[in-house]
């Protein structure tokens, strides 16, 4: 026999379960029809020959997904996601430690330059990118007439050092960043990291800050330089910040759409130099109506984000070191 | 062995030091403001300054014109208002039922409690672009393409603000509401009078993060609105690139009344701001 507990017999305990569905009905309703379906409703779909253009849709077991593996633009797709997955989350994680890290240290205008840093991070993906392809414009752009000024400089302070024997060192012509598919994957890393390094930013200096000062002292006491307080104080101390920055920053990244979508003005970039899984998933639904094939395709890029969902979370149980 | 540093060359050494980290923070924060900066300076140039091929930051003479051209090039006013409600009504409905859900999941004992909030909390690690499909089908079958209601109301529960409002109801101490029940205090009155009010910080937090991400929401608005009396300012910012072309000034222009709202709504709140994104990270 089942053992009912104690609490099951009150009158209160069943008054407050009453209630408390009444709470959470409408949120569980929006929840349920926005979330819960559409999950399980797209695994269904992706078993499907699903076309918008017609009426009647057709079972066809996993035939999306092998039609998805041997589909080149969709392994495209991967290659290029990852590709930006792989040099953004270091850089982005590496340059906000570092700037919070600077952050951390006893500033005045502490605030203002957090400011700075984060700003990027609530702009509107859309205006920001716009600016973006204007700064990455082949003739009038900002960052061909930056590097261009550098190199003048450099090859004046050369040659005045040398007494005009090298002149021109650093040739440097105008680069079609746009046009340039080998550049596609770098544009959009650079704005990732310029647009999304501040929240990083925010939040490790939060956990900075949890650190306890007298680790700190008796480090000093026991002679340690900044760097190796840095290495074997620090970094093992914030880790589970580093950890939850890391998987954001991982699926964040892999969701990559908008940037490439406004930069390249509704393209993928140059020879789909720009096309990610989640372009993919839009082009396939929204521009070709193969709702079976796009949910098949949307359910791969699920899986890859769990994937590294879990293996962040097993790596983090054997590394990570919790303070309490 | 090493001498000992004379009090001198220590201090030398240390306004060195501070010396590098303001110049390293300086340099790292004017290259973060850049953009914005070379948007402004853009948005008052005439078409002949853009394409010079030297960097100028300070245009001949300020065109503030600009703004206004490039505000009436397109339906920017419908985009704004659009974007307002939008943002406004997403923002409200959303701290309601936020509120509401997360007040059962703090206070109450009930049936079922730790399985549904597992359900909810599930929903975090979806992708939003798996759901994008069946949503677009499910809002076609209500007919709610073009209209608002398909750009409000499936985002009108954020269980991530759930979850942050919950955290923050559980630090107010129990025996406050014990007390107020027994005084006989109803629930739903406990909420709003006392619950609400003290939560005042961890409520802006969530509103801020919801009126800046429906202001910035892009794909999903793409996908739903096919007119130019629905669109929102992002999107309506993509089709205005077709019409000016490569007239950045007016691009630029157009980009920096887009971005206005945000900023000024995120500098008159910033602190409370970084404040809950700071604890959100580290319940991580």
């Amino acid at each position: 026999m089942v053992r009912i507990p104690q609490k099951m017999k009150s009158k209160k305990y069943w008054i407050d379960t009453l209630w408390a569905y009444i709470y959470l009905l409408p949120a569980f309703i929006i929840l349920g029809l926005f979330n819960f379906y559409p999950v399980v409703k797209s695994i269904y779909m992706s078993f499907f020959d699903w076309s918008l253009l017609r009426q009647e849709q057709f079972f066809i077991g996993f035939q999306n997904y092998q039609k998805l593996m041997a589909d080149n633009t969709f392994r495209q797709a991967i290659i290029n996601t990852s590709t930006y997955v792989v040099l953004y989350v270091p850089l982005t994680i590496g340059l906000a430690l570092f700037v919070a890290v600077l952050l951390n240290s006893k500033i005045k205008f502490r605030g203002a330059y957090r400011l700075a840093f984060f700003i990027p991070w609530i702009t509107s993906p859309v205006a920001a990118s716009m600016v973006w392809r204007w700064i990455y414009n082949h003739h009038y752009g900002l960052l061909n007439m930056i590097i261009t000024s550098i190199a003048n400089n450099l090859n004046t302070i050369i040659s005045f050092l040398s007494f005009g024997k090298f002149t021109d060192v650093f040739q440097f012509t105008n680069i079609n960043w746009l046009m340039d598919p080998k550049w596609t994957i770098p544009n959009i890393v650079m704005i990732g990291v310029w647009k999304y390094m501040g929240y990083n930013v925010v939040i490790f200096l939060a956990g900075l800050q949890n650190v306890p000062q007298d680790i700190y002292e008796a480090a000093e006491v026991d002679g340690a330089t900044s760097w190796q307080k840095f290495w074997k104080v620090t970094l093992p101390l914030i880790s589970p910040t580093t950890f939850f920055v890391s998987i954001i920053s991982i699926i964040g990244a892999f969701k990559l759409f908008t940037e490439i979508y406004v930069l390249y003005t509704g393209r993928p970039g140059p020879l789909n130099s720009g096309m990610t899984i989640v372009y993919y998933v839009y082009r396939m639904a929204f521009e070709r109506y193969r709702m079976g094939y796009a949910s098949a395709a949307a359910y791969i890029l699920f899986g890859i984000i769990f994937i590294f969902t879990l293996i962040q979370m097993s790596a983090a149980k054997k590394k990570v070191h919790y303070s309490s | 062995m090493q001498a000992e540093p004379t009090m001198w060359q220590y201090r030398f050494r240390n306004h060195f030091k501070m010396g590098i980290l303001y110049l390293v923070l300086t340099i790292g924060a004017f290259i973060m403001l850049m953009p914005f900066l070379w948007m402004l300076s853009t948005s008052l140039k005439a078409p002949n300054e853009i394409t010079m091929r030297t960097i100028k930051w300070i245009p001949e003479t300020f065109r503030w014109e600009n703004y206004r051209t490039a505000w009436n090039a397109a339906p920017f006013a419908t985009y704004f208002s659009n974007s307002f409600v939008i943002a406004i009504t997403c923002t409200i409905i959303e701290v309601m039922l936020s509120s509401l859900a997360a007040y059962a999941f703090a206070k109450f004992d009930f049936f079922g409690k730790n399985v549904l909030f597992v359900l909810f909390l599930g929903t975090m690690m979806i992708p939003g672009e798996v759901m994008l499909i069946p949503n677009y089908l499910t809002m076609v079958k209500f007919g709610w393409i073009d209209t608002y209601y398909s750009l409000i109301i499936p985002w009108t529960v954020s269980v991530f603000s759930i979850f942050l409002l919950r955290q923050f109801f559980m630090s107010i101490p129990h025996e406050l509401y014990e007390a107020a029940i027994l005084d006989g205090c109803g629930r739903f009155k406990y909420l709003i009078k006392v619950m609400l009010p003290l939560s005042k910080p961890a409520l802006v937090t969530v509103m801020l993060f919801k009126f800046i991400g429906s202001w910035n929401a892009f794909l999903w608005v793409l996908i739903m609105t096919n007119t130019p009396k629905m669109r929102t300012v992002p999107v309506g910012l993509t089709y205005f690139v077709s019409d000016v072309g490569t007239q950045y000034n007016l691009l630029m222009a157009a980009s920096a009344f887009a971005m206005a709202p945000i900023v000024v709504l995120f500098l008159l709140l910033q602190k409370q701001f970084i404040q809950g994104i700071a604890r959100s990270g580290l319940k991580g």
